[in-house]
C-alpha cells in the first residue's frame, strides 16, 4: 500500500505555527518520490486534465470546493439506479429498523449532512445504490469510469452523448483514478478546510500540494504568476505586463490589507490606498479593464486565480458575474491560502486519491459515531402513514422496511405526486449542460511537477477556429 | 527579516533585568581579570563564553578567546607532539561552537564572525566544509540579506577553492527565491566581474554577458520598479557598460597643434610652463619613463610629474609638469616646438605644439598690471571670436578611443527607450526618472557630439528635485554637472559663455578671455578637462560649496567664486596648488558661519602639513592674533601670491582677519576693493 503518513489534527494552534493537513510532510519528500515509483500509487506523476467545452452556451462551469456564495459543491445528488440487480437474498439485514434519519446517495452533501446528524447524537442510516462511497462526486478507476457514465442504467439525464476515445487505455488502467464531476481543489485557507479540519474528516482524507497552475492562452500554456518572485521569474510574460500585474497586486495587496486593519477611510493614514467604494461594485472584469490590465492578464486573474466560473467578458449577457468586491476576496483567500501548509506549495490543494475522497471521508466521521453505512441497497418505496399520508419509512431493494422520521433523498429519486413536499426541488440545473472532456497524457506537462492545474480559459479553446 | 516594523522590545522584569545585569557586570569583571593577568585556565575560558553567550557584542572577550587559543595551542605544541592535531581539532571545534551560540544569539555580531574567520584562516586543520555551508544555508534562509553571512561565504567560498561560476549559480537561486536581495546581486556583480576579468570558460564575450545581465535585471525592475535592490545592479551595468576599462587621456594642456602666443609680459613674469594632463580615470605612474619630450631645446628631464589629488594619494585623474625657464627658448621666430608623446595602458597618444613671443603687445608698460582693480563686471554679449578659444575637446579623443562603441551605444538606447516607456506608465517613480538621466548621461559620454540628450536630462533632475526633496542636494549636483557639459560640449555652445574682460591688463596667454558661469545655480564643478586652458574664470552667484576640480586649472588667474555659499576655508583646499592666481573674490560667501571647519574632517589633517614659525607667525603673535583660529585662512594664503583678494560680505572678515591677510599675503595690492598700505 502506498506508503501513508497519518494526518495529523491541528491543534488549537497558537499564531504562527502551521496547521498540517497534507499527509507528506517535508522530511518524507524524497522517499515519497521513491515510494511512488515503487508502488504505483492511483496518481502517478501522471496528470490529470480536465478540460470543458461550453455548450449550448453554458460555459463550463469550474467545480470548486464549497463556497458560501455559490456552494456548486452542494447541488442537489441525484439517485443513482442500481448498478446490477442482486438477488433479494444477498442484501444483508438492516438491524435496528428504525432510526432518526434515512439519508439515500453517498454524495458530498448527503454525506455531510449524514456527519453532522451523527455528531449531534442521532441515529443514522446511510444508503447508497452504488458498491462504492461518493455517488457522482465520487472518483473511480478508470475502467470502472468509463462503464459507469457509459452504463445505460446512469440517469439518461445526467451523462448524456459521451465518448470515448478509441485508443486504448494507458496501462494500468486501475492507476488511473478520475472524478466524476470536474476535479475539485481547495483554496488552503478555504472555509472547507477549516470544516474539514473541525469536523475531524481531515484524519480521514489526504491532501497534496498544487505544484503549479497553467493557463492555455493564445495557443500556449502559461504559467500563473501570482507572487512577486513568480511574475520576476516568469518568462512569457513581458517587461510592461509584468510590471501592470504587479502593480494590480500591490493595489489589491493594500486594499486587503487596510480592510483587515479596518481602516474605513479610503485613503488609508499608511499611505495605502484602497479600492474607491463604486469600483468595487462594478462588475470584475471592468475593473481590471480599468487597471489596464491587458487580456492575458486579465484571463490570468479572473479565471486561474479568482476563479470565475462563468465566463466574464461578454458584457449582460454574462451569467453570474463577479463583482470587484468578490473578485477582490477570492485574491484575497488565494494569497491567504499560499503559505498556510508547510508542505503545500501554491494556493490550493487536492485530495490525494481524487476528489472522491471527501464524501467518503465525512462518510467516515458520521461512522466512528454510530452512523450505520449499507452500499449497493437502493431505495424503492417511500412508506407513508395511511391516515395522514405522511411519511413514515423507505422500503429497501432487499424488501425490508425501515422507518424514520427524516428522510433525505437524492432529488432524483422520483417522489410519488402525493408525498411531494410543499416546496418542491428546483431542477432547472438538470435543464442545462456541461461538456467536460477527460484527457489522459502520457507525461506531467511540467518537468517536476506532478500536480499541475490546467486553465482554459472560455472560448480559448475557439480562438485559433475563429480566426 | 526586512521591511517590517521593529517592535518595541518587551518591557523586562525590573528584578530580572537588574540580576542579568548585575552577572554581566560580574562575568566582565572576571574576564577581565584573566585577561590582564594572562591567565588561559579552562576555567578561566569557561567565563568568556558564559559572557559571549549572553553579550556577544563583546570584542574583549573574543580577543581573550584569541589569545587563550594561542596560548593553549602553544603549550600543547612544546609538551606533546603524538596528540597534536586531534587537540587542535577540539580546540577550534570548541571555539566554533562558541562562535554558533554566539550567532544564534546575534547573526549579526561582527566580533563573533571576526572570530570564526580568524580561526579557521588558520588553516591549522582541515576545515569541515560541509559544515560551514550548512551553517550558511541556515542563517541565509532565516535571513537571505544579512552581509555578514554573504561576507562570510565568500570567505569559506575562497577557503574552499569553491569556483565562481558556483557561486554565480548560487546567486541566482537566491534572486530567484528573493530577487530583494541586495547581498546577492551584489555578489553576482563581484563575481562577473572576475569571470569577466579572468576570461574565464563561457565568459569571453562580455558583451553578450553583460546584454544577459541587463535582461535578468530588468525583470526585478519591471516586476517592482520600488524594490532599490536591483537598480543597485543595474547601475553597475551601466557602469560596466558606460565606462571604458582602461584609462587613456581624455585632455591636455597644451592641446595638439595648438600654437601658443606668449606675450612679452607672460615670458617675462612666469619662468614655468604648465604641461597638464587628464585622463579618465586616476592613474599612476606618470613620470619620465612614461612621458618623452622630443624638442630642440628641452629634454624629459627638465620636467617632474605630480599628481593633483586631494587626499596625497599617488594616484590621479589629473598630472602637471612645468617646463622650467622655458622663456629662454621661445625667442627665435618659430618659436619652441614640443612634442610629447604619453605612454598610456599600451597606446600612446602624441602632441605637438608650438610657443612663440606674440608681437601685438598690449600695454605692458606698467610692469606687473596690477596697479589697477581687477573688475569682474565684463559685458556678456560680446561677440568673442570662437578662434580666440583654445579649445578643442573631441581631437583628442577621437584619436584615443578606439574602442568599439557600438554595442554600448545600442545597449544604452534600448535601455533608454524601455525606461521610458516606463516612465510613461510610472510618471512618479524616481528610480525610473534617475536611471533614465543616468543612462542619458552615459550615452551622452560615449556618443562624441551629434544630438544630445541634455535638455532631457536636466528636466529628469528638475523633477527628482521637485519629487524627492529629501534627496535634493544630490541631484543639484548631477545637474551641475550635466549643465557643465552641455556648456562645454562644443566650442560653439562654450562662445555662448566667453567674454573679454578690457579692464585691466595683466599677463594671459589668452588675450583677457573670461569664461563666465555665474548665475547658473552649479553646486558642483565639473568637465574641468575642457576648461585647462582657461585663465579667468567667473563662477560667482552660484551654490557651489565644495570647489573640488577646480586645482586641474592651472592656467587660472582670476576666479570669481563670490556669492556662492564656500562654508570653510578648508573647502578652498584645491586653490592651494594654483600657482599663477592673482585675483581671488570670495566675497559673500559662508566662510566662518559655522565655528568649527568641519570641511577639515574631510581633508588631509592640519597636522600633517608642516610649516615653519615664520616670521609672519611672529608678527602675527605680536598684533595678537591668535594663529590657532586661522589656521587653514593662513595655509590657504600663504601658499599663493595672491595681488587681488576679495573677502567681504563673510562671517569671518573682520579687521582683525585684514590685518592677517595682509601679513600672511605681502605681495598683495588690493583688498576688498581697496589698496593695501
Amino acid at each position: 500500500m502506498h506508503h501513508r503518513p497519518s494526518v495529523k489534527q491541528p491543534q488549537p494552534c497558537d499564531q504562527g505555527s502551521k496547521e498540517q493537513i497534507i499527509g507528506t510532510e517535508n522530511r518524507n519528500r524524497d522517499s515519497d518520490v521513491n515510494s511512488q515509483n515503487l508502488f504505483l500509487p492511483p496518481f502517478r506523476s501522471v496528470s490529470f486534465h480536465f478540460s470543458a467545452f461550453s455548450k449550448k452556451k453554458i460555459p463550463f462551469q469550474w467545480e470548486r470546493g464549497f463556497n458560501r456564495q455559490k456552494s456548486p459543491l452542494l447541488s442537489p445528488p441525484v439517485l443513482l439506479a442500481a448498478m446490477a440487480e442482486i438477488p433479494t437474498s444477498d442484501y444483508p439485514t438492516i438491524d435496528p429498523t428504525s432510526f432518526d434519519l434515512i439519508v439515500s446517495g453517498t454524495g458530498l452533501s448527503a454525506s455531510l449532512l449524514a456527519a453532522a446528524a451523527s455528531v449531534a447524537g442521532k441515529s443514522v442510516l446511510h444508503l447508497d445504490s452504488n458498491p462504492f462511497y461518493g455517488s457522482h462526486f465520487s472518483s473511480l478507476p478508470l475502467p470502472s469510469f468509463l462503464s459507469y457514465i457509459s452504463s445505460p442504467s446512469s440517469p439518461p439525464n445526467l451523462y448524456s452523448d459521451v465518448e470515448a476515445s478509441s485508443q486504448s487505455l494507458p496501462e494500468p488502467s486501475r492507476s488511473f483514478l478520475v472524478d466524476l464531476v470536474g476535479p475539485r481543489l481547495l483554496y488552503c485557507s478555504d472555509e472547507t478546510v477549516d470544516l474539514l479540519l473541525r469536523s475531524g474528516a481531515s484524519h480521514h482524507v489526504e491532501f497534496k500540494s498544487v505544484d503549479s497552475s497553467l493557463v492555455y492562452w493564445d495557443g500556449k500554456l502559461c504559467s500563473v504568476p501570482d507572487s512577486r518572485q513568480a511574475i520576476f521569474k516568469d518568462k512569457s510574460l513581458g517587461l510592461t505586463e509584468k510590471s501592470q500585474m504587479m502593480k494590480f497586486f500591490k493595489l489589491v495587496q493594500s486594499h486587503i490589507s487596510l480592510t483587515r486593519s479596518g481602516t474605513t477611510t479610503e485613503s488609508g493614514e499608511e499611505g495605502g490606498v484602497m479600492i474607491p467604494e463604486e469600483d468595487l461594485e462594478m462588475p470584475f472584469v471592468e475593473f481590471l479593464k480599468k487597471q489596464r490590465l491587458p487580456p492575458k492578464i486579465r484571463a490570468l486573474v479572473l479565471y486561474a486565480i479568482a476563479m470565475a466560473d462563468y465566463e466574464q467578458d461578454n458584457g449582460d449577457s454574462c451569467k453570474m458575474v463577479v463583482s470587484t468586491r468578490e473578485g477582490i476576496e477570492t485574491i484575497s483567500l488565494y494569497t491567504s491560502s499560499i503559505g498556510r501548509f508547510v508542505n503545500a506549495v501554491g494556493a490550493f490543494i487536492y485530495p490525494m486519491y481524487g476528489h472522491g475522497e471527501l464524501p467518503q471521508a465525512f462518510c467516515r466521521c458520521a461512522a466512528v459515531k454510530g452512523a450505520l453505512y449499507v452500499l449497493r441497497m437502493p431505495v424503492i418505496d417511500i412508506l407513508t402513514d395511511k391516515e395522514s399520508n405522511k411519511y413514515i419509512g423507505v422500503r429497501l431493494a432487499s424488501g425490508q422496511e425501515i422507518f424514520s422520521s427524516k428522510l433525505v433523498l437524492d432529488p432524483s429519486y422520483q417522489i410519488p405526486a402525493s408525498l411531494s413536499p410543499r416546496e418542491t426541488v428546483v431542477s432547472s440545473n438538470l435543464s442545462s449542460y456541461v461538456a467536460k472532456g477527460v484527457c489522459i497524457t502520457d507525461r506531467s506537462l511540467e518537468p517536476n511537477s506532478a500536480n499541475i492545474l490546467l486553465v482554459f480559459p472560455p472560448k480559448s479553446l475557439h480562438r485559433s477556429s475563429r480566426q | 527579516m526586512h521591511g517590517r516594523p521593529r517592535k518595541a522590545t518587551k518591557q523586562e522584569d525590573p528584578a530580572a533585568a537588574a540580576a542579568k545585569s548585575a552577572r554581566l557586570r560580574e562575568l566582565q569583571s572576571q574576564l577581565l581579570h584573566f585577561h590582564h593577568n594572562r591567565i588561559y585556565t579552562k576555567e578561566a575560558v569557561s567565563v568568556s563564553s558564559k559572557l559571549l553567550e549572553i553579550n556577544p557584542e563583546i570584542y574583549t572577550g573574543w580577543n581573550y578567546r584569541k589569545l587563550a587559543f594561542q596560548h593553549n595551542l602553544k603549550e600543547v605544541s612544546d609538551t606533546d607532539t603524538d596528540t597534536d592535531t586531534e587537540t587542535i581539532k577540539s580546540a577550534i571545534e570548541d571555539e566554533l561552537r562558541m562562535v554558533e551560540v554566539a550567532l544564534r544569539r546575534n547573526p549579526k555580531s561582527y566580533g563573533a564572525w571576526y572570530h570564526r574567520k580568524w580561526i579557521l584562516g588558520q588553516k591549522l586543520v582541515p576545515a569541515n566544509f560541509d559544515h560551514e555551508f550548512r551553517l550558511l544555508d541556515m542563517l541565509l534562509k532565516a535571513d537571505a540579506r544579512n552581509f555578514h553571512g554573504w561576507n562570510y561565504r565568500r570567505f569559506i567560498a575562497r577557503l574552499k577553492d569553491v569556483s565562481e561560476e558556483e557561486e554565480l549559480k548560487y546567486t541566482m537561486d537566491m534572486i530567484n527565491t528573493n530577487f530583494s536581495n541586495y547581498s546577492a546581486w551584489h555578489n553576482r556583480s563581484m563575481l562577473l566581474s572576475k569571470l569577466l576579468r579572468k576570461k574565464a570558460k563561457g565568459f569571453h564575450e562580455e558583451e553578450s554577458i553583460l546584454s544577459d545581465e541587463f535582461e535578468l535585471v530588468r525583470q526585478a525592475l519591471f516586476t517592482d520598479p520600488s524594490d532599490q535592490s536591483g537598480w543597485f545592479y543595474h547601475l553597475w551595468l551601466l557602469d560596466q557598460t558606460s565606462t571604458p576599462h582602461k584609462p587613456h587621456l581624455v585632455s591636455s594642456w597644451p592641446s595638439d597643434k595648438l600654437n601658443i602666443e606668449i606675450s612679452a609680459q607672460f615670458k617675462e613674469k612666469c619662468e614655468r610652463f604648465p604641461i597638464i594632463f587628464c585622463f579618465n580615470q586616476q592613474v599612476d605612474g606618470v613620470n619620465l619613463a612614461t612621458v618623452t619630450i622630443n624638442s630642440k631645446l628641452v629634454s624629459s628631464e627638465h620636467i617632474t610629474w605630480k599628481p593633483l589629488s586631494a587626499n596625497n594619494s599617488r594616484k590621479s585623474k589629473i598630472w602637471v609638469g612645468f617646463l622650467e625657464n622655458f622663456n629662454k627658448y621661445c625667442d627665435n621666430s618659430e618659436g619652441l616646438s614640443v612634442e610629447i608623446s604619453v605612454h598610456c595602458c599600451e597606446s600612446i597618444v602624441h602632441l605637438k605644439f608650438v610657443m612663440k613671443l606674440s608681437h601685438m603687445d598690449h600695454q605692458g608698460e606698467n610692469g606687473d598690471g596690477f596697479e589697477e582693480l581687477f573688475l569682474w563686471d565684463c559685458p556678456k554679449s560680446q561677440e568673442i571670436n570662437p578662434y580666440l578659444v583654445s579649445y578643442d575637446p573631441w581631437r583628442l579623443r577621437v584619436e584615443s578611443v578606439e574602442e568599439d562603441t557600438k554595442w554600448h551605444l545600442d545597449t544604452l538606447s534600448a535601455e533608454i527607450a524601455l525606461f521610458k516607456e516606463m516612465s510613461e506608465c510610472d510618471e512618479d517613480s524616481k528610480f525610473v526618472k534617475l536611471t533614465l538621466a543616468r543612462l542619458l548621461g552615459a550615452h551622452n559620454s560615449i556618443k562624441s557630439g551629434g544630438s544630445a540628450y541634455f535638455e532631457e536630462i536636466l528636466k529628469l533632475y528638475d523633477d527628482l528635485i521637485k519629487l524627492d526633496a529629501p534627496h535634493y542636494r544630490y541631484y543639484r549636483d548631477e545637474r551641475s554637472l550635466v549643465l557643465l557639459d552641455q556648456m562645454t560640449s562644443s566650442k560653439d555652445s562654450l562662445v555662448e559663455y566667453c567674454s573679454r574682460c578690457e579692464n585691466s591688463s595683466f599677463s594671459c596667454i589668452n588675450p583677457q578671455l573670461c569664461i563666465n558661469f555665474s548665475g547658473l545655480n552649479l553646486t558642483r564643478i565639473g568637465f574641468v578637462e575642457r576648461l585647462l586652458w582657461v585663465q579667468i574664470l567667473d563662477l560667482s552667484h552660484n551654490n557651489l560649496t565644495s570647489i573640488l576640480g577646480l586645482e586641474a586649472l592651472q592656467l587660472l588667474v582670476c576666479l570669481n567664486l563670490s556669492h556662492n555659499q564656500i562654508m570653510s576655508f578648508t573647502a578652498l583646499e584645491p586653490i592651494k596648488s594654483l600657482q599663477s592666481l592673482k585675483v581671488l573674490d570670495l566675497s559673500f560667501n559662508e566662510i566662518g558661519s559655522h565655528p568649527v571647519d568641519t570641511t577639515r574632517y574631510l581633508c588631509s589633517s592640519p597636522l600633517s602639513h608642516t610649516c615653519n614659525v615664520t616670521e609672519t607667525m611672529e608678527e602675527l603673535a605680536r598684533e595678537n592674533i591668535k594663529i590657532g583660529d586661522f589656521w587653514e585662512a593662513i595655509l590657504l594664503f600663504e601658499s599663493l601670491q595672491l595681488a587681488q583678494l576679495d573677502m567681504q560680505g563673510n562671517p569671518v572678515t573682520n579687521e582683525r582677519f585684514r590685518v592677517l591677510v595682509g601679513k600672511v599675503i605681502p605681495c598683495l595690492k588690493w583688498l576688498d576693493g581697496k589698496p593695501v598700505r
